[in-house]
């Protein structure tokens, strides 16, 4: 296992296109494993996507376990995932690995629903909401060559929930 | 060698202020760091950091055909800010209610007593002349947990004052 070195703006790869996954072999296994030590390696960050470190394959990995308060379901590695329902949004600040120093508001859907595979190629569904649903959507975006920057809105627009947090 | 500057500038509001301001330090080899902009009372005002060679004398000299051109207001300051200092708030809280004297100053007074350090504040005076509503919208560090925050408020909008406090969840991946 190793940390993959972390591409940063304005590295042309982090604009391509990735390629869906075709072989769910050992090869992509061992590069699970070291996007899953690269994102632990990474402050604070709750997922990566493979074109972060410079693979352009459609996998992506999510683990929101380590906050306090926040629903979530655990470590999920999402192999080609297809977002395929989207309901309501908010805005909400994020940060990337791939761009340091700076966080900004972006609009997302507050619930969407996710089919992908794992690392062995097993389907799994996930009907996902608030912040594990937020870090989904910017991963998947990374597959599609967006950054958050390509969705800021402004820092001083309130278009925040009215959401009461008792 | 480069030294960090901090102008502040406003003047009538107008097309071009920026644009203006920007070209000439531009073309006089400065570089610019984190700035606020924002119209103000009909005015156009303007806090930036600026990187430049020479002192803040000099500094005004080059500003000063844009300043005339434009009947702006200068002032530059020497400045130990340095970029890639920013702080994460973690907090958003929104506060509005019928302006009275003192509204400010008693919010922030009590966040501050219960932790709040702000990394942003806004805050602006809408409603009509006889009925002024002020809104204050602020972003900061709930050093003390957002429960403190919410308790310090508890007694200001039993007065009447609305508060909106809601955690800012920075999603990093
Ligand atoms: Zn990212």
């Amino acid at each position: 296992m190793a940390v993959l070195d972390v591409l940063t703006y304005p590295d042309p790869r982090l604009k391509e296109i990735a390629a869906p996954v075709e072989r769910f072999d050992e090869a992509l296994r061992a590069f699970v494993a070291d996007l899953d030590e690269t994102m632990r390696d990474g402050p604070g960050a709750v997922g990566i996507a493979a074109p972060q470190v410079g693979r352009l394959e459609r996998i992506v990995i999510v683990d929101c376990s380590g906050r306090k308060n926040t629903p979530n379901h655990g470590h999920m590695v999402l192999v080609n995932p297809e977002i395929s329902e989207w309901d309501g949004y908010a805005v909400g600040r994020e940060g990337c690995l791939s761009v340091p120093d700076y966080t900004g508001n972006v609009i997302r859907a507050e619930r969407i629903t996710l089919e992908a595979k794992d690392e062995n190629g097993a389907a799994q569904s996930f009907e996902l909401e608030g912040f594990e649903a937020r870090a989904v959507q910017h991963e998947v975006d990374h597959l599609d060559g967006m950054l958050f920057l390509d969705r800021l809105v402004s820092r001083r627009s309130d278009l925040f929930r009215r959401k009461k947090y008792k | 060698m480069n030294e960090w500057f901090l102008i502040t500038l406003f003047g009538d509001d107008r097309p071009g202020i920026v644009a203006a301001v920007t070209k000439a330090l531009f073309d006089g080899g400065c570089n610019l760091g984190e700035a606020s902009m924002i119209r103000l009372g009909g005015n156009f005002s303007i806090m930036m950091m600026v990187r430049h060679a020479g002192d803040a004398t000099a500094l005004e000299r080059l500003l000063q055909p844009v300043v005339e051109t434009l009947s702006l207001r200068l002032h530059v300051d020497a400045f130990a800010g340095e970029l890639h200092r920013h702080k994460e708030p973690d907090v958003r809280i929104t506060v509005f209610g019928a302006d009275r004297a003192g509204i400010v100053a008693q919010v922030t007074g009590a966040l501050a007593e219960a932790g709040l350090n702000i990394v942003d504040l806004e805050t602006d005076v809408g409603g009509t002349e006889d009925k002024p509503i002020y809104i204050m919208q602020m972003e900061g560090e709930a050093t003390q947990g957002i429960e403190a925050l919410r308790q310090a408020l508890a007694p200001i909008t039993a007065e009447g004052i609305e508060a909106d406090i809601a955690p800012i969840d920075t999603v990093i991946g």
